[in-house]
């Protein structure tokens, strides 16, 4: 039997993996039980055929939230889905919700967005249920306290079927941030930061606890960034414990639970944190205070530096496959060694996705924004995570600032994350953008990504470079 | 899910480290609702032009590369997104089964429940195999699950560890689903269980 199932201090993980398991085999594979799952267009289709193919029912109907969001367009969609293949995809994920008897948000209604904005959002997503979709970032959802993480599209027809899926437990690993945040540093700096130190294998085959007084001084919005990226680290998930915070953003929401078991269920979710002297497989610390502004100059979200800092040189670089590695990043991404940061000029900058979306988001990249213009050179969108951050931002005037300062300001989906609904790079073409990855062509074929905070994209626009949005800050104060 | 059979087939080497599944399989080509049809896109935008022609520079572009059956790759095979459309895209172009170091996690499950296999070996034991697969169709690599062996062509034969479950299901042709409904009644107790003591975790309706 494994360590963690005896009685003794658990983790945080162990407590809500244990709570969910069905059965463990001889060679320890896992039936894990599904508490929900949220179903997009993209990874969904397949495995509804797979049902209808053997027959097969959906288990628990109210167990899942189905909404498109990868691939639909992001302007003018009230006149329809002009991409047949989106439009098809689309028209099948609200022909299989009916067909299955599933809960179904439609991609007009303004509770449309980010599947991974919208759980929360929708108090869909809470402390200490497992919760899955067929995208890599359900990781986010791990900012309140629920165990979840990306499957690919067979698994989502197990969840379907059965309700469960089958696993191994994966390890535990805490990465502990001390100390304060400095001014003008995001969550998004943070945890670019921390997969910078520990690369994008570091968490490969755990699930990763962020703790320390960095982590609690996080709006329950940053936790969700920095849980977001986790998938980033190599991580199968990403957790923090819940707290006030947490429960305060989630009393209310729609599909919360209300009067006693609301009551209830803080009673319960109270008991999620890691017990005393509970053990992590690997731990990692980091001082909050040291971090800077970051952003990425390579093709994996690994490739990061401060702000203040130059491109690095592949000549330094000792381990012969890791300097093949960093100078084909360089070739791909047109840098030089040594040259200064801030010296990248910009086309495009992107303020969205389900890692930078949400109203806090668009507040900050809005204060940097406002009373100044996009470079002459530069394009610049904003998309909120969902409808409702769209409204919400509406009535604060946010969306104002950023047409008077001439960004583009869209409505939701995941648009230029990942260039699928025709948000997307040209080739060549270079962007400072929110999202979570810089990979090769994932804003377009021969697209340049720069990951960067939304703070530090709205600085990007302004100066038509990227640029320390600390320098920018203090011009506004003066 | 078919059989998985032993066979020995070209291999290929990519030695770059975290090919991610964006490059695998490009996020346009996810507009897709079938599993088949794929394997065009493999790699498509390290594949070909902009005008559609082949890269002559892309090695599964050569000649004696285009009929490869195992993949010998880098670091962290397959990091990146959840897309499924990967291990189809490499199953559909033909490929049975790759070699690495490491798999990212959710590509490596996806993976098993398509009938494409994924070995572990170590750095030492990739680099011989990246140098046998470099000689193309002169070196076939044999693959063993069975006896969990690599053969390589001058019949030195390297083992490999594989999850017991996975191995099973793959020389069988299992679908995962229908093993686990034959645990229908612990489910079905869970459920129950669970609904006394966490009231508040069922359904929510939109
Ligand atoms: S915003 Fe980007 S990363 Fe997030 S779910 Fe959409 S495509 Fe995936």
């Amino acid at each position: 039997m494994k360590g963690n199932m005896m009685d003794g201090p658990k983790t945080l993980f162990d407590k809500i993996w244990d709570s969910h398991l069905v059965e463990e085999k001889d060679d320890g594979t896992c039936i894990l039980y599904i508490d929900r799952q949220i179903i997009h267009e993209i990874t969904s289709a397949q495995a509804f055929d797979g049902l209808r193919e053997n027959n097969r029912p959906v288990r628990v109907q109210d167990a899942h939230l189905l909404v498109a969001d990868h691939n639909v367009p992001t302007a003018g969609r009230a006149d329809g889905i002009e991409n047949e293949e989106s439009r098809i995809q689309i028209e099948l994920l609200e022909k299989n919700a009916k067909e299955f008897g599933l809960p179904f948000i439609d991609f007009l209604d303004v509770r449309q967005g980010i599947v991974h904005v919208i759980g929360p959002e929708q108090g869909f997503t809470q402390p200490g249920l497992t919760l899955v979709c067929g995208d890599s970032h359900t990781a986010t959802h791990g900012a309140l306290g629920s165990l979840a993480f990306g499957i690919g599209t067979s698994e989502v027809e197990h969840v379907l079927a059965t309700q469960t899926l089958l696993q191994k437990q994966p390890k535990n690993m805490r990465i502990t941030v001390n100390g304060k945040l400095p001014e003008g540093v995001t969550a998004k700096d943070m945890i670019l930061a921390i997969i910078g130190k520990i690369g994008t294998a570091g968490g490969t085959g755990c699930v990763i606890e962020y703790a320390g007084e960095a982590i609690e001084d996080l709006s329950v919005e940053g936790r969700m960034t920095v849980c977001n990226m986790t998938i980033e680290a190599g991580a199968r998930a990403g957790l923090v414990a819940p707290d006030q915070r947490v429960f305060d953003y989630l009393e209310g929401r729609p599909m919360a639970p209300k009067g006693a078991a609301w009551e209830q269920a803080i009673e319960y979710w109270k008991t999620l944190k890691s017990d005393d002297g509970a053990s992590y497989d690997i731990e990692v610390e980091l001082n909050a205070a040291e971090i800077e502004p970051q952003v990425s100059w390579g093709t994996s979200p690994e490739m990061v530096a401060p702000i203040g800092s130059v491109v690095p040189n592949p000549a330094d670089i000792e381990d012969p496959a890791k300097r093949e590695t960093v100078e084909g990043a360089l070739e791909y991404m047109d840098l030089d060694p040594g040259q200064s940061l801030t010296d990248i000029h910009v086309d495009k900058v992107f303020i969205g996705s389900c890692t930078n979306s949400r109203i806090e988001d668009l507040r900050s990249a809005a204060a940097i924004a406002k009373g100044r213009k996009v470079a002459g050179s530069v394009y610049a969108m904003v998309v909120p995570g969902s409808g409702l951050i769209k409204e919400q931002a509406e009535s604060e005037g946010l969306d104002a600032i950023f047409t008077e300062a001439g960004f583009d300001w869209r409505e939701p989906g995941c648009s230029m994350c990942l260039g699928m609904n025709g948000d997307m790079l040209e080739p060549g073409e270079r962007s400072a953008s929110t999202s979570n990855r810089n990979f090769q062509g994932r804003q377009g074929p021969g697209g340049r990504t720069h990951l960067v905070s939304p703070a530090m994209a709205a600085a990007a626009a302004v100066t038509g470079h990227l640029a320390d949005v600390r320098e920018l800050a203090a011009d506004v104060a003066e | 899910m078919r059989k998985f059979e032993t066979f020995s087939g070209v291999a290929v080497p990519m030695a770059d480290h975290n090919i991610d599944t964006d490059r695998i399989i490009p996020a346009r080509f996810l507009k897709t609702i079938k599993r088949t049809g794929l394997g065009v896109n493999l790699f498509n935008d390290v594949r070909y032009n902009d005008d559609g022609s082949e890269r002559e520079d892309f090695i599964l572009n050569q000649s004696h590369y285009r009929n490869s059956e195992i993949l010998v790759a880098g670091d962290n095979f397959g990091c990146g997104s959840s897309r499924e459309h990967a291990p189809w895209a490499i199953t559909d172009f033909g490929i049975r089964c790759v070699i690495s170091t490491s798999f990212a996690d959710i590509f490596f499950n996806n993976s098993f429940k398509n009938g494409l296999l994924l070995i572990k070996v170590t750095p030492e034991q990739r680099d011989a195999l990246l140098e046998d697969a470099a000689r193309g169709e002169n070196a076939r690599i044999e693959i063993d699950l069975e006896n969990q062996k690599i053969v390589r062509p001058d019949g030195e034969e390297i083992t490999f560890d594989v999850d017991p479950f996975r191995k099973h299901c793959l020389l069988e042709g299992l679908d995962d689903i229908g093993i686990t409904l034959q645990s229908d009644d612990r489910i079905s107790s869970f459920e129950e269980k669970q609904k006394q003591s966490m009231p508040w975790m069922q359904g929510a309706r939109v």
